[in-house]
């Protein structure tokens, strides 16, 4: 399939396939986002959404396709060097440095701009300002709750100056008010002109904050479209809830 | 204590350890004291790719060999100036990392596979030092001409007939001022990019590379630095004792002995390479007084300390210190 090839495309992937012994974890995954977009990424447990973040940020080498940011060919590229030119992404379970401070932790992706020390912190201080972590710089990663964690791979993540931001189920595990919290910081995030893709669970979320949204099934893309288009597609629906289910719904026989 | 602190409670060692030579007058205790700061560079040299990198090394014998080999080898063979061969060794043990370092980390070799990889070029190097007879004089070993004239003393880098002072302290002032270097060179390294960058790395390698660290450059950057400092120790152990052979040079002995003290002694390696030396020491009288001549019961009494030590204390000496000095603190407070 030839890439489309929208000028305003910050990211375009073709024909994606990852194999892992005999699972086809990732099926000719195709995807592409336009600059200051958030687009969001769902599907059951298993989709292959994480390898599929995996692949776009070079920490797995896909069997085939094709991945390409803001039109340069970036397949193959290892990680940090995907970084330098604009991907972030963040860990579904967060990966602080847990022996460093917050400030020190952040300020490791703020060298990817800065190289000297006390301009990598001030930027650093900055992000934390920016995303209500001020008040826990000096404090040990290690020692920062699921949401304080969840948080500062956000802002790890937002030191390095991306272009795209690749967030791997920045909510999980939050609770009402820490959601609407994220949901506040990503639209500010998205206001500064990055573009952002999300692996989530949380639908409310998805809803909100999303333009777009892909659904991946058994690691193939099954449906793509406005949060309220995905919500009412059979493939969807069946993919969650098991075979049959989208015209038992349609006949009244479960509840939504 | 945060590895700044540490830093700085090794630096204000040194203003105590220059002054030595005013108070301890007897050659038995500055022996002591110099095969301490020995311990104390080949650990710091060791604390550099362990310690801030998290690259736990088997064989830094293979760093403390290779520059000792060239140091002796080139005044041996060509008859070259200690003062010119010492950049060769330098260099040597740099080269020597930078191959199993590239080989090591190209291939993602972490943890326990990195420390065998390390180990296994220790050994090959040993048993490389005793086959290459033309080269390095085989399992004779190289011995080096003793200069008895005090006028060349400097010019030889030998401080044995140096005059009243010098003979006694000179090769003292050597290894300090060796182990200034090393400290300075990981002072300056906490306060780079690079540093910072090491040890991110040693937390979270993956987490680091997403954050755009090229943890392969900064770990071959780390080995390096590593490296050159603990080929400082093989060219002090050349000019002091004259003399290397392949036990001394690629052995075991060397790479356990940097691996010590940073792990013993916490981070603050100058800590642990006292607790090393003066435990060794310690259990040497304790066994010669009770039991006359007993080879090898030291090690055996000082096995069972260090593992009581890594049981106890699992952060090190400095860690137990910065603990208590903590819990002094809080009740100050309180």
């Amino acid at each position: 399939m030839p890439p489309t090839g929208r000028a305003t495309d910050v990211l375009e992937v073709t024909g994606l396939c990852k194999t892992f012994g005999g699972l086809r974890a990732v099926a000719d995954a195709t995807l592409s986002v336009a600059a200051g977009e958030i687009v969001s990424l769902i599907g059951p447990n298993g989709a292959g959404k994480t390898t599929l973040f995996a692949m776009v940020s070079g920490f797995l080498k896909p069997d085939a396709g094709t991945v390409q940011f803001q039109r340069r060919d970036i397949k193959g590229l290892r990680p940090h060097a995907a970084c330098r030119l604009g991907l972030a992404r963040t860990f579904q379970v967060a990966r602080p440095f847990p022996n460093l401070s917050v400030h020190h932790n952040i300020a490791i992706g703020a060298h990817t701009r800065y190289r000297r020390r006390n301009q990598a912190l001030a930027i650093a201080a900055e992000v934390a300002e920016r995303l209500g972590m001020a008040s826990r710089l000096d404090d040990h990663a290690g020692s920062l709750t699921v949401a304080g964690r969840k948080r500062l791979e956000l802002a790890r993540a937002l030191a390095t100056r991306p272009r795209l931001l690749l967030l791997d189920e920045v909510m999980a595990g939050l609770n009402a008010t820490e959601i609407d919290d994220i949901v506040a910081a990503l639209r500010g995030i998205r206001a500064t002109g990055i573009t952002i893709v999300l692996i989530e669970h949380v639908m409310r979320a998805v809803k909100s904050l999303s333009d777009r949204a892909y659904v991946l099934n058994h690691g193939r893309m099954i449906a793509t479209g406005t949060p309220a288009e995905i919500t009412r597609n059979p493939d969807v629906i069946e993919a969650y809830l098991g075979h049959g289910a989208a015209a038992r719904l349609a006949d009244g026989q479960i509840d939504a | 204590m945060s590895e700044r602190g540490r830093t700085i409670a090794g630096g204000l060692l040194f203003a105590p350890l220059a002054a030595v030579p005013l108070v301890v007058t007897s050659g038995r205790w500055i022996e002591f004291l110099e095969l301490t700061l020995f311990t104390a560079v080949l650990g710091q040299g060791w604390n550099v790719l362990g310690g801030y990198g998290g690259q736990y090394s088997f064989g830094h014998a293979l760093f403390f060999g290779t520059a000792a080999y060239i140091q002796a080898l080139l005044q041996f063979k060509l008859g070259w100036s200690p003062w010119l061969t010492m950049w060769f060794a330098i260099l040597g043990a740099m080269l020597v990392a930078a191959g199993v370092g590239y080989l090591s980390f190209r291939y993602g070799l972490r943890g326990s596979y990195f420390a065998l990889i390390t180990l296994a070029f220790a050994e090959a190097f040993h048993v490389l030092s005793r086959s290459f007879i033309g080269l390095t004089e085989g399992g004779r070993g190289v011995q080096l001409a003793l200069n008895q004239d005090p006028a060349q003393a400097f010019a030889t880098f030998q401080f044995n007939f140096a005059g009243p002072f010098l003979s006694t302290y000179g090769f003292y002032y050597t290894i300090l001022v060796f182990l200034s270097i090393a400290y300075a060179a990981v002072w300056w390294m906490q306060r780079t990019r690079f540093g910072a960058q090491l040890v991110a790395v040693r937390e979270n390698e993956d987490a680091a590379e997403a954050l755009g660290v090229d943890a392969f450059r900064v770990k071959l950057g780390a080995i390096l630095l590593s490296a050159a400092i603990t080929a400082l120790a093989g060219i002090y152990h050349v000019q002091k004792f004259l003399f290397i052979d392949p036990g001394i040079a690629y052995g075991p002995a060397k790479s356990v002995e940097a691996l010590f003290a940073p792990i013993i002694g916490g981070l603050g390696t100058v800590l642990g390479a006292f607790f090393i030396h003066g435990i060794g020491e310690t259990t040497k009288e304790i066994i010669g007084t009770f039991w006359q001549e007993r080879p090898g019961l030291d090690l055996i009494l000082f096995g069972v300390i260090l593992v009581l030590v890594l049981g106890f204390a699992p952060r090190g000496i400095a860690g137990l210190l910065g603990e208590a000095w903590r819990r002094a603190t809080d009740r100050a407070c309180n």
